[in-house]
């Protein structure tokens, strides 16, 4: 067989086929972008490899038990076929991914359940419910040393080991290929609303939120969209004032109760609304997806993690640059545009190292860039030099010949 | 026993014990002892060595009482600076480290090692900062689990994970252990609920992992850390999220006829879409040790007894209240009491906490298992207990945290009686094989340590382990930290590095390409 070129993608139909072509791949000192479906190749760095290692046919779920909360599935089935799976059992990935389509462009529904681990995958009900990484259970692996192995397990609590699983969420491919993982999945809330609070300021709204998700009363999203942005939210376009949304789920009786316990704590803060459970839905979507940031693909998009009383400072230093954002996470995660293609990326890591102060003030992520602009900047909020030398102490263990996704997060890595 | 060394096995009757072998201790560092101390004085002076036998037997031993050893010292460090001085010491003369918090681990993990310091954490007791308004607080990792919540009680907030000992445990233990507790179905171990660590490294080199905020935004070093038994790095400052104590927690005590029936109930209580705060059976053993002890009102004709807590806003625990009563109920449950003010719920929970405890007045020891298995498996394993209850000749209560599926089986024996803790062992070891047989795991909350260090190749075959010990070649490549410590086999990092495939040796794999 001829050798292939950079076009290739590589398409494993098994465990053993990704093994080989590992193997293959280090004796021949070429390298390999690890891919699924392709719906995120445009995150991280942007990397040139002799081929892609396409796992999207590794499909199928080998194990679902609603009783046991445990699901397993091959690393290249689509996200949208688990879903659609939970529903009919009244679950769900109570992590809520969102889906990066709309962001880069892309159809939605695309992704797979090896991307959306190996990206750690996220959406609103995230300070409550936590990340991907936080329902990893277990998986099945082939490293960059041409090894398959496994970690973890198919029960929900486990501590056998070290937690690989999780280590391994968020390795953008870059340590091993996933071939089948194991999560944890929960019962769908019945129903939902959204109690809405118009025309705060980002300051007052993180006052607001902060006031709603410490209360008695179970809020699972908290969101604020100043004006301007709102005009992107069909939910939100008629406000004429921003809005600050607070997502309540669960059983009727139960958000009722809360509902009201909540318009009487934050009554002083502004006028009150509310959006019933079709239309609330619809919000918490385009939020999670950042439908506001997916008409104009030119323009950068960061993905900036805080603490939440720290985002409206970063909000208002991206405001006197002329971008534009929104926060969700209680203000603990916000979603920048900028008004051109550049990131301005001195700009947003300067604001946020400011707010951090003598720790960190967080992370933040350039999501969306032309390639150009990925392959010479950090993509990833770049680490200290410490933990920079442990990364690659990492990554030589895990793939010494840097044969998987080389470069993809950190340039060595 | 006492002295874990020599053979691997040796029988007794018709069972095979295995000792726990430990690593060959390092004769040049024993050598070295004195001099060795003195440098460590010079870094932490004044009472922050011991090296006195008498000052040293506090430590010889955790939680798992059934081994004890003599460190080559005792280190007490009380800052970061000092941490690091004393690792970059150990680290360029080659003295191993065994970290230690309160020293409550049940699976040996802070078993100390007669040629290493033993560092204990204990000083580091101070909380550094409480932020309501992020919800987060920040401490030193000798603070108590509890005492972070008593930190921030009087606003209405706690923290989540509660093992058992949480009144003596301390949040570096749990992270290194990655501890749970009875509420973990709802609220998470540690691991979801650590945002950041301070931390050092073997060689002294401090490093910060998280902080005030929610994910890596790159490679999740810090869920690698969490659970990672001391075997990587000594943690110096932890982030934890606090979260709204519930409004209303209100419980259900339901007494079933068989343990089948109860694991029934609990199945249909998730697949009703209901995730309890927490969700415990008891076997009539344990129900009548703990009855026996508390009298708090426990059903004494049942075979199995289930308490499910229901906790949140009043309406919504209210309404499953009344949903786990009636599928309790459907599935012919005997006895069924839903709690109507605080004093009764907390009698529902008090003969569950005095489990152990209760045990312990019924038998002169016992020894706590903690497997995990997928729930469905309960009949099979039960009655395999029952088995090996019969082989061995010793008793067993089981408590479980249903919800999860985690089991602690506590295996009752006397040490005064000749054989009997190593027959307690081995039928411990066997319980722990039945849940890997059955797909679950080795430890659902407690740790591999020493304890179920030689059953790690039940669950993963030398490739995975592999693996899992080039993570720590990457943080500790000369093997200082913990050693003989979760994993079975000590292999040279160089060793684990080497790769096995040649140059223009593997042909192109014949696969589809497009």
């Amino acid at each position: 067989m001829t050798p292939p070129t950079t076009a290739d993608r590589l398409r494993a139909r098994d465990e053993a086929d990704v093994v080989e072509t590992v193997r293959w791949a280090v004796s021949e000192g070429r390298t390999l972008d690890v891919a699924g479906s392709g719906s995120k190749q445009a995150l991280g760095r942007h990397i040139q490899t002799d081929a892609t290692l396409d796992l999207s046919a590794l499909t199928g779920v080998s194990l679902y038990e609603p009783a046991e909360l445990v699901l397993s599935a091959k690393a290249g089935t689509r996200v949208a076929e688990i879903e659609a799976l939970l529903v009919a059992s009244n679950q769900m990935m109570a992590f809520e991914p969102m889906d990066y389509g709309p962001l880069l462009g892309r159809p939605r529904g695309e992704g797979t359940l090896g991307g959306l681990m190996a990206t750690n995958l996220a959406g609103p009900r995230r300070p409550s419910a936590g990340a991907a990484r936080d329902h990893a259970l277990g998986l099945r692996a082939v490293s960059g040393r041409g090894e398959a192995f496994k970690a973890g397990g198919r029960v929900v609590k486990n501590v056998t080991g070290y937690d690989l699983p999780r280590g391994l969420s968020g390795s953008y491919g870059t340590l091993a290929a996933f071939t089948e993982l194991t999560i944890k999945v929960l019962p769908r809330p019945e129903t939902l609303e959204t109690l809405l609070i118009y025309g705060l300021d980002d300051a007052t709204a993180a006052k607001a939120m902060s006031a709603a998700v410490g209360s008695y009363y179970d809020v699972s999203g908290a969101a604020h969209v100043p004006f301007g942005v709102t005009g992107h939210i069909p939910a939100l376009a008629l406000a004429g004032s921003s809005v600050t949304a607070l997502r309540l789920e669960g059983v009727p009786p139960s958000i009722r109760h809360r509902r009201e316990k909540l318009e009487a704590l934050l009554a002083g803060f502004g006028t009150l609304g509310r959006l019933e459970a079709e239309s609330s839905a619809k919000l918490w979507q385009a939020l999670r997806d950042v439908e506001p940031f997916a008409g104009d693909h030119a323009r950068a998009v960061w993905r900036v993690s805080t603490a939440p009383m720290k985002a409206s400072a970063i909000g208002a230093a991206v405001a006197e640059a002329g971008g534009a954002c929104f926060y969700d996470w209680a203000g603990g995660l916000i979603w920048i545009e900028m008004p051109d293609a550049d990131p301005r990326a001195e700009l947003v890591r300067g604001v946020l190292a400011a707010v951090g102060g003598p720790q960190s003030g967080g992370h933040a992520t350039l999501i969306r860039a032309d390639a150009a602009t990925r392959a010479a900047l950090e993509v990833f909020q770049p680490l200290d030099p410490v933990t920079g030398a442990l990364v690659k102490r990492m990554k030589d263990g895990f793939d010494p010949s840097r044969v998987l996704s080389p470069g993809r997060m950190y340039a060595g890595v | 026993m006492s002295q874990p060394e020599g053979s691997a096995a040796h029988a007794a009757g018709d069972v095979e014990y295995h000792a726990l072998v430990m690593p060959e201790p390092k004769r040049d560092v024993l050598a070295r002892r004195a001099a060795i101390i003195a440098d460590l004085r010079a870094i932490v002076p004044g009472e922050g060595v011991i090296d006195t036998e008498i000052e040293m037997r506090p430590y010889e031993s955790d939680g798992l009482t059934a081994y004890k050893q003599l460190p080559l010292a005792v280190v007490l460090p009380s800052n970061t600076t000092q941490v690091s001085k004393v690792l970059a010491y150990c680290h360029a003369n080659g003295v191993r480290v065994v970290p230690r918090g309160a020293g409550t681990s049940l699976s040996g993990g802070a078993l100390p090692l007669e040629d290493a310091i033993l560092l204990g954490m204990g000083k580091f007791n101070a909380i550094l900062d409480i932020d309501f308004d992020n919800r987060t607080v920040t401490a030193q990792p000798g603070v108590t689990n509890l005492g972070i919540t008593n930190a921030v009680v009087h606003n209405g907030f706690y923290y989540a994970p509660d093992p058992s000992s949480q009144i003596a445990c301390t949040i570096g233990g749990n992270v290194a252990e990655n501890s749970g507790g009875v509420h973990c179905l709802k609220y998470g171990l540690t691991t979801n609920n650590v945002m950041g660590v301070e931390m050092v490294l073997i060689t002294g080199e401090v490093i910060r992992l998280g902080g005030q905020y929610l994910d890596s935004g790159g490679l999740d070093l810090l869920g690698l850390i969490v659970g990672s038994e001391g075997l990587l790095g000594v943690v110096t400052e932890v982030t934890v999220r606090i979260l709204k104590k519930p409004e209303t927690a209100r419980a259900v005590l339901v007494g079933f006829p068989s343990s089948e029936a109860a694991g029934e109930c609990v199945a249909s209580i998730i697949a009703a879409g209901i995730i309890p705060g927490g969700m415990e059976m008891m076997d009539k053993l344990a129900i009548e040790a703990a009855e026996a002890f508390v009298k708090v009102g426990y059903p004494l004709d049942v075979e199995a007894l289930l308490i499910v807590e229901l906790d949140g806003p009043e309406a919504e625990v209210n309404h499953l209240i009344g949903r786990v009563s009636e599928i309790a109920s459907g599935l012919g449950c005997m006895t069924l009491r839903a709690s109507t003010s605080e004093e009764e719920r907390m009698a529902f929970w008090a003969g569950r906490k005095a489990a152990f405890p209760a045990v312990g007045r019924i038998s002169p020891d016992y020894y706590c298992m903690d497997g995990t298995i997928p729930r469905k498996a309960l009949p099979r394993v039960l009655s395999g207990m029952i088995d090996m209850s019969a082989k061995y000749g010793l008793a067993c209560a089981n408590v479980f945290h249903a919800g999860d599926g985690n089991l602690h089986p506590l295996i009752l024996y006397d040490a005064n009686k000749p054989g009997e803790l190593e027959r307690a062992e081995a039928f411990g070891r066997d319980i722990l094989l039945l849940c890997v047989e059955v797909g679950g795991v080795l430890t659902g909350e407690h740790g591999v340590g020493v304890e179920k260090r030689d059953l790690m190749p039940s669950m993963f075959d030398e490739t995975d382990l592999a693996h899992q010990q080039r993570l720590k070649c990457a943080f500790d490549a000369d093997g200082l930290l913990n050693p003989g410590k979760m994993f079975p086999q000590l292999h040279r990092c160089a060793e684990l590095g080497r790769m096995h495939i040649s140059r223009g040796q593997v042909p192109f794999p014949d696969i589809p390409r497009f």
